[in-house]
């Protein structure tokens, strides 16, 4: 009786859930997979000249990945990835931190300060910046009526505005997941370890810190990836002087009519950007956690 | 391809870079998202019905698209793209509901042997006799099967006439003394095609030993430049003094020579390019009929003349050209001497070769 209560239970229970998960399923399944598969079919296809794709397979698309040309490339933008993924934490995280412990009554206020500029878009924020830094521009017409240059000089279409335009739009990706662990953040844990004769700066890095890796983790993910396939900013603000994996692929399938190249291109860059989490969240990421 | 003013194209461009993964999604799984055909709705008055036109932004006259619904009792819907292969992509995917397209010269090369478009009925376009012998029989459609020039222009150098003196070629873009303060439009094409003019070969060339050349001139070129733009965006850099020299097309070009007489616009030695935007009908539109008289609506004198007068763009309707405004007529530049006009060239589909071409820029871009 009462096991017959369980299995019923049970199944009430099961098909309660896939009711709950079809649609999100059916989502992703559509969405996400579907795709996926044809990009990954297509990357071994033969490309017509004129667009279009002949399936079959044909590993010369993934050969042509690794052409010094397109190695460089996909080298070089994963560098700046990371190096945005980095100085994104390193200015996020003591923003997210004072806003988390230092807030107050201000904490909603200001995390919606962090947010704000979602409201408009990218490519509006972006054209915005090539008004700031142009030659006529607010940045230039300060430095020179503060008497610091004597003419306009060089701000825009250069690797560090495109280096500035990743830290911006990438910067509140960073704060949100890592204010939202340090706002749970219990304090009484920090009590405890001062308590207990830790300086501030030994209960930051073996208490503070620690507690925050989850949103480090989801932060830095949520940066690298999308800088990593980055395409307008590049673009925009580096005069297309500076080109990205995602040019690269976009290039592929707007310009050069190869879809089978540049869905070989995608999924190296979908691989690439797999491997590095793993390795990033079994090095960095579990490891400490298991550490605490 | 071209733009004009403040135009929105350029604008719709970045959008459309920015959905590219989503008209890419559209393409690869065939399924056709906000391209439902739009005939229906309040059509069915008079030979009625509705016209939908896929254009570039902007590039009508604000007479233009009242002008034919008032005449043929008939709603007019237009939908706007930013590139050529945006275009191509989108009738590629299939079932698109539009009657009349507008794509550049090699486009309609490669759409007429993708089978995306369809032959044109001759008998049901009177006015081309307007177009000029100069527009007709071009290189893409030699014979006009497939389509009839809209608008024309040229690609050239728009530049501060006080600060680097005449330009007469393509030799001023390499030139040192200008270095940082030089501006290419990042366009395959016109690009590496302004190297190989500058070369004295073809804008087509698909030799291998040419195309190195053009890439190595490319190279030396790349320290000196502010950077590769589209040239609605090099437009307001050359206005602004940002940069001495830019690649642009015509129309905008020369609105800019009108409005700040510093500015001048060159069409440089030993060549450059030509190009032609053209009116086709894709393959199962749902209104072919109208779709005829739309292009012959167009091909009016008067219709056309309002068109270029808007546009600042080349009219190929010769019956059009005593009603355009002599601001226009009387700039060389916008209506090239024949010895000028000969030495334009038109850039055609070079088949295979597009992934040299797409290999060099890239490696030119990113050194």
């Amino acid at each position: 009786m009462a096991a017959q209560k369980g299995v019923d239970k049970g199944r009430g229970w099961s098909l309660g859930l896939a009711g709950l998960l079809a649609p999100a399923a059916f989502w992703l399944g559509v969405f996400f997979l579907v795709p996926l598969l044809l990009i990954l079919a297509y990357s071994f296809g033969t490309s017509g000249v004129y667009g279009g794709i002949t399936l079959g397979f044909n590993p010369e698309n993934y050969l042509k990945v690794f052409d010094p040309l397109y190695l460089q490339i996909i080298v070089r933008s994963t560098v700046i990835a990371l190096l945005n993924t980095l100085i994104c934490l390193a200015i996020g995280y003591p923003l997210a931190y004072f806003i988390a412990f230092r807030g107050g009554s201000w904490k909603t206020a200001l995390i919606l300060l962090v947010m704000i500029p979602f409201w408009t878009s990218l490519l509006v924020r972006a054209y915005a910046w090539v008004v700031i830094l142009g030659g006529n521009g607010l940045a230039n017409r300060t430095l020179q009526f503060l008497g610091i240059t004597d003419g306009p000089i060089t701000l825009i279409f250069t690797p560090q505005a495109v280096m500035m335009g990743l830290v911006y739009s990438y910067l509140p990706f960073m704060v949100l997941p890592l204010y939202a662990s340090l706002e749970k953040f219990d304090a009484r844990l920090k009590e405890a370890a001062q308590d207990l004769g830790a300086s501030r700066w030994q209960t930051f890095w073996r208490v503070t810190f620690p507690l925050s890796l989850p949103g480090v983790i989801a932060g830095s993910i949520l940066v690298f990836i999308p800088s990593a396939g980055e395409f307008v900013i590049p673009d925009l603000l580096g005069g297309s002087q500076t080109v990205m994996t995602g040019n690269l692929i976009q290039q592929q399938f707007l310009n050069a009519r190869d879809w089978a190249f540049g869905s070989a291109l995608a999924v190296m860059l979908a691989v690439l950007m797999l491997g590095a989490i793993l390795i990033y969240v079994r090095r960095i990421g579990t490891d400490r956690l298991e550490g605490v | 391809m071209k733009g004009r003013r403040i135009s929105r194209r350029d604008f719709l461009k970045r959008l459309g870079a920015g959905a590219v993964a989503g008209s890419t999604l559209t393409v690869l799984s065939a399924c056709t998202v906000d391209t439902a055909p739009r005939q229906g709705g309040d059509g069915g008055s008079e030979g009625g019905g509705t016209l939908n036109l896929y254009n570039w932004s902007d590039y009508v006259a604000e007479t233009t698209i009242p002008g034919f619904e008032e005449e043929f009792g008939v709603r007019v819907v237009q939908d706007f793209y930013a590139s050529n292969e945006e275009l191509l992509a989108k009738l590629q995917a299939g079932g698109t509901g539009y009657d009349v397209i507008v794509p550049s010269d090699y486009m309609v090369e490669i759409m007429a042997k993708s089978g995306v478009i369809q032959e044109l009925d001759m008998a049901k376009i009177p006015n081309f006799e307007n177009v000029g012998e100069n527009f007709r029989g071009l290189p893409y459609d030699p014979e006009n099967r497939y389509s009839v020039p809209y608008q024309w222009g040229t690609t050239g150098i728009l530049y501060d006439r006080e600060e680097v003196g005449e330009v007469e070629s393509w030799d001023a873009m390499w030139d040192e003394r200008y270095a940082g303060r030089i501006a290419m439009i990042d366009d395959v094409r016109e690009t590496i095609g302004a190297a190989l003019m500058r070369l004295g070969y073809s804008i087509n060339s698909t030799d291998e030993g040419e195309l190195g050349e053009a890439r190595e001139l490319l190279l030396e070129q790349k320290p000196l430049l502010r950077g590769y733009f589209a040239s609605t965006e090099i437009v307001p850099l050359v206005e602004s003094g940002d940069v001495l020299l830019g690649h642009v097309f015509s129309g905008e070009g020369i609105l800019a020579t009108v409005e700040n007489e510093n500015l001048a616009y060159a069409i440089p030695k030993p060549a450059a390019t030509r190009w032609t935007d053209n009116m086709c009908i894709p393959a199962g539109a749902p209104n072919p009929d109208l779709a005829h008289e739309f292009i012959n609506y167009i091909l009016d004198a008067q219709v056309g003349a309002d068109l270029t007068n808007y546009t600042y763009y080349g009219t190929p309707n010769e019956a059009a050209l005593p009603l355009i405004d002599e601001e226009l007529t009387s700039i060389p530049e916008w209506n090239p001497p024949d010895e000028v006009f000969d030495r334009l060239q038109v850039i055609e589909d070079v088949g295979e070769a597009t992934r040299d071409y797409e290999r060099i820029f890239t490696e030119v871009k990113s050194a």
